[in-house]
């Protein structure tokens, strides 16, 4: 057994605030269907409406304007397959455009739908990023000038924590006419969000990712803006999305969101220091290392490094043996023969992106926690390195 | 709780065997590399052979558990090994003796047969037996029109993409189409590669 637990991998998924978790405790309760109209129902509905309007109120949004959904996936697909939604009859969000925006480091919820889409026939442009993750606006500029319906741009990127100008980009969106949309499921807690001063018309967000349960989600839609229904066959959610209410993960998510117009400014500077701690302890202890992201403009928690000469799965395995949980960009974590698209988006190459760990911290982070990392880090590397054939092998007249 | 893989596995990850640690004293008879960090693999094996017969074997990779796994595992079983013996051990072989590794980690993960290959070509050509250097079998992909994996390579290299421009190039599958399965996994690997 590891002398210690440390869990460093919340952009993948977070624990149950201790406050969701007793709300959600209470909630198994209220079973009533929330579209029955006796007082269980109507008990299960009065949860649900709570829960929307303290998620309006976090975003700066109306309570109408949100969306309950299985999760960001799920809001995700529901957006963009609004551009051609397949109904004869309903053409509301192209309005004879076809065109999709979309960048080369979305989450696979975006860019795999946006792939379906060009199947169908839908053209799509994916922007590059520049070595830090930013848009390149050059090329958005460029693919906003052929008018398309919609952009959709994550607001701050998974692997390497890179947040992007949504303000300006969703600006320059509205002045050619397109509708923009933001996966901000790793912003939502994390950033000062407020949709209309943003002058965004869609956001997706799920719970799981602030302490939340799994498999439920928003999907905020500005009053106005176009909507076609993804999941037919009931009336809930005003006809936009069908199937019994969530009760149970809907109170979660609100719980959840509440807690975090509480705690997030003191949170996320606590997170971001011990973020800054590791960062620069890695820097100090290890050589031939490379950061990936953005200097400043990252995910409070978010650390993307890439060891020179060692395979990331290969250090992920190590760290879990002493109880370090992270993930790695590396394609053997992966399934596919691809390390991350999103390193390789930025141009650090096949090596680094192979050689990736991604450290993401939370709110049961502590200093104890980076330190023993730091003290177990180190290690790892070296180990790994005197057996790499790619790290210094000077009788082959390589090296690192 | 059950871990990724095999506790053998496990085991030559977590201590590997024969590792090349001191590459200036290890005095290699010879020393094969194969792989490619852009995929995510690489090896190097350096052996000693003494009358034929391998003595020691020691190895560097650069990759995930399951290649280091191998690696280590290989180096175990060449000592003592005639060359000869040596030189047809399989990446199937080297999986058996792990305890068996997950599917689509055996193709791209077990080169250590490759390395150990090279390396004794290397033995061999440096001791002038070159005529003991063989070349490797292809193995028939597509049994109609008898195409094998390195026409598959073949075509890749000269820019074969899809499975179209493959049939184009080969007629793979023209027939019975029964490989075609076999086939797109075979292009994504060498596409992958020289893509």
């Amino acid at each position: 057994m590891p002398e210690r637990i440390v869990y460093m991998d919340y952009n993948a998924t977070t624990p149950l605030h201790p406050e969701v978790k007793k709300a959600l405790v209470e909630g198994f309760d209220i079973f009533g269907n929330a579209s029955s109209m006796h007082t269980l129902g109507r008990k299960a509905h009065e949860e649900i409406e709570k829960a929307r309007k303290v998620v309006a109120d976090f975003l700066g949004a109306y309570p109408e304007e949100i969306v309950f959904t299985g999760g960001g996936s799920e809001s995700n697909n529901t957006v963009l397959q609004m551009i051609d939604c397949g109904s004869a009859t309903c053409r509301c969000m192209s309005k004879g455009r076809l065109g999709l925006v979309t960048t080369q480091i979305e989450h696979p919820s975006v860019l795999n739908v946006a792939q379906y889409m060009e199947n169908k026939g839908i053209s799509v442009a994916y922007l590059p990023v520049d070595p830090t993750g930013k848009v390149d606006m050059e090329a958005y500029k460029k693919a906003l000038a052929k008018s398309p319906a919609l952009v959709s741009i994550m607001m701050a990127n998974n692997e390497i924590g890179t947040i992007q100008d949504i303000r300006t980009l969703a600006r320059m969106a509205k002045e050619k006419g397109a509708l923009f949309h933001t996966d901000a499921v790793q912003a939502v807690g994390k950033l000062p969000i407020s949709v209309h001063e943003l002058g965004i018309d869609y956001l997706s967000f799920s719970a799981h990712k602030l302490y939340g349960p799994k498999g439920v989600g928003i999907l905020y839609v500005r009053k106005g803006a176009p909507y076609c229904t993804f999941i037919h066959g009931g009336h809930q959610e005003e006809g936009r999305r069908a199937g019994t209410y969530n009760t149970l993960g809907i109170i979660g998510l609100g719980k959840a969101i509440e807690i975090a117009s509480k705690e997030m400014d003191e949170e996320v500077a606590r997170v971001r220091a011990l973020r800054d701690t590791l960062k620069k302890g890695i820097q100090d202890r290890i050589p031939d290392i490379h950061i990936n992201g953005h200097p400043t403009d990252t995910l409070p928690g978010t650390l993307n490094v890439s060891f020179q000469g060692v395979e990331g799965e290969s250090i992920l395995l190590y760290l879990d043996m002493e109880g370090i949980e992270v993930s790695t960009g590396s394609a053997c974590a992966s399934g596919s023969l691809e390390p991350s698209h999103v390193l390789l988006a930025t141009g650090v190459g096949p090596e680094l992106a192979h050689g990736s760990i991604r450290f993401s911290l939370g709110r049961e982070n502590t200093i104890e926690d980076v330190n023993y990392v730091l003290e177990k880090l180190p290690s790892i590397i070296q180990r790994l390195r005197k057996m790499s054939s790619a790290y210094s092998v000077p009788s082959l007249g390589r090296s690192a | 709780m059950e871990w990724l893989y095999s506790d053998i596995v496990k085991d030559h990850f977590m201590n590997p065997r024969n590792v090349l640690e001191d590459e200036t004293s290890f005095q290699a008879d010879g020393l094969g590399t194969v792989g490619n960090i852009k995929c995510g693999d690489q090896m190097l094996v350096a052996i000693k052979v003494k009358d034929g017969v391998i003595t020691d074997c020691k190895w560097k990779t650069y990759g995930c558990a399951s290649a280091i796994a191998s690696t280590s595992m290989l180096s175990e079983v060449v000592k003592g090994m005639k060359l000869e013996e040596a030189y047809h051990i399989t990446p199937e072989e080297i999986n058996r003796r792990l305890g068996g590794l997950p599917e689509h980690k055996i193709h791209c993960s077990v080169l250590g047969d490759k390395a150990l290959r090279a390396a004794i070509d290397d033995y061999y050509r440096k001791t002038g037996q070159e005529d003991k250097i063989q070349k490797e079998k292809a193995i028939i992909v597509c049994q109609c029109m008898n195409v094998t994996d390195k026409d598959i390579e073949r075509a890749v290299k000269e820019g074969a993409r899809t499975y179209l421009d493959l049939q184009n190039k080969t007629k793979i599958g023209t027939v019975c189409g029964q490989c075609k399965e076999q086939t797109l996994k075979l292009l994504e690997e060498y596409v992958h590669l020289y893509g």
